[in-house]
């Protein structure tokens, strides 16, 4: 049990180890819906040059630099479709982890979608065919 | 009835195209280099800077400052790898008729300058970019890049990673050419 014990404190320990290396250190922005927008798109704002984080959790040189900037302008009062313009405008459709929907992100969003549509089409039929078809008479 | 079921056995194989369809797309994409972003700026206008020269802090450097006709814009710092093998390719560029001027980026001005005493200045002016500002309006990721812009202003081209012979020759210098007439 004690063993049980000191298992589950180093854990917790690891994980709020794990939660202070967390790497914004800012203060949060003075009002709250600001503060909500601005970790919102730290969520979903990919960092440039380690290509599998998002801003909230890489310590890259160029994170920080964009955290600045989100930032910033959510202090002054940009909405969350002004930030992810500036994005767009800058570093295209990768900068954001949730495509918008564009001629060449439309295959992505929708594919899905058409293929199982299709394939329950096609399922349909064939089932209202198969119904309709003489039930083989029994020896 | 056989012609029914000709067309049963057709619809059965749309979900299948379908599906073969993506997979290739998806297919294609895997084969692509997550690394080279390409750049939104391509077609644009070559955004605004206003930032502080590199050899004369005392003056500002701005788009305005640049001669008219095509120019390039190198991104580099003294801490960057790729600026050293790129280094001597672009001390050779002084041949091209483009001037080409440099974004000092995400540097200490002191190191820099030590790094231009140490390898030469391939640049007209260098610009000093120290928290990341004017690179973030240039949508610049990582160092070294290369922007090419053309007589009217516009982004024609953004090379990542060291810039050589072969991508001069192949992309920079047709556009160069084409912008001179």
């Amino acid at each position: 049990m004690k063993g049980f014990k000191a298992a589950t404190a180093a854990v917790s320990l690891m994980l709020a180890a794990a939660s202070a290396s967390a790497v914004d250190t800012e203060a949060p922005l003075r009002s709250a819906e600001q503060q909500s927008l601005y970790r919102k798109l730290l969520e979903e704002v990919r960092c440039m040059v380690c290509q599998n984080q998002n801003l909230a959790d890489s310590d890259a040189p160029l994170a920080k630099d964009m955290r600045r900037e989100l930032r910033r302008m959510v202090a002054e009062g940009a909405s969350e479709g002004d930030v992810k313009q500036f994005l767009l405008d800058r570093y295209g459709d990768f900068a954001l982890y949730r495509p918008r929907l564009a001629p060449n992100t439309l295959l992505l969003w929708i594919g899905p979608g058409v293929i199982v549509a299709l394939a329950l089409g096609a399922l349909a039929l064939v089932i209202r065919r198969r119904m309709k078809m003489p039930i083989p008479e029994e020896d | 009835m056989s012609g029914g079921r000709r067309r049963v056995r057709w619809v059965l194989l749309l979900p299948c195209a379908a599906l073969a369809v993506m997979v290739y797309f998806f297919a294609v994409s895997l084969g692509r280099d997550p690394s080279l972003v390409p750049s939104p700026l391509i077609g644009r206008a070559a955004p605004e800077f206003s930032l502080p020269e590199l050899l004369d802090p005392g003056s500002v450097f701005s788009l305005q400052d640049i001669e008219e006709g095509p120019w390039m814009l190198n991104v580099w710092a003294s801490w960057c790898s790729g600026c050293i093998v790129e280094h001597d390719f672009l001390m050779a560029l002084g041949r091209v008729d483009a001037p080409l001027y440099g974004l000092n980026w995400k540097d200490a001005p002191a190191d820099a300058l030590e790094w231009l005493q140490l390898r030469g200045n391939p640049y007209r002016v260098i610009a000093v970019d120290a928290d990341g500002r004017a690179g973030i309006d240039w949508g610049v990721y990582g160092a070294p890049e290369t922007f090419l812009i053309d007589a009217k202003g516009i982004v024609r081209h953004r090379h990542v990673g060291p810039l050589d012979e072969a991508v001069f020759s192949q992309v920079f210098l047709p556009v160069l050419e084409g912008s001179m007439q």
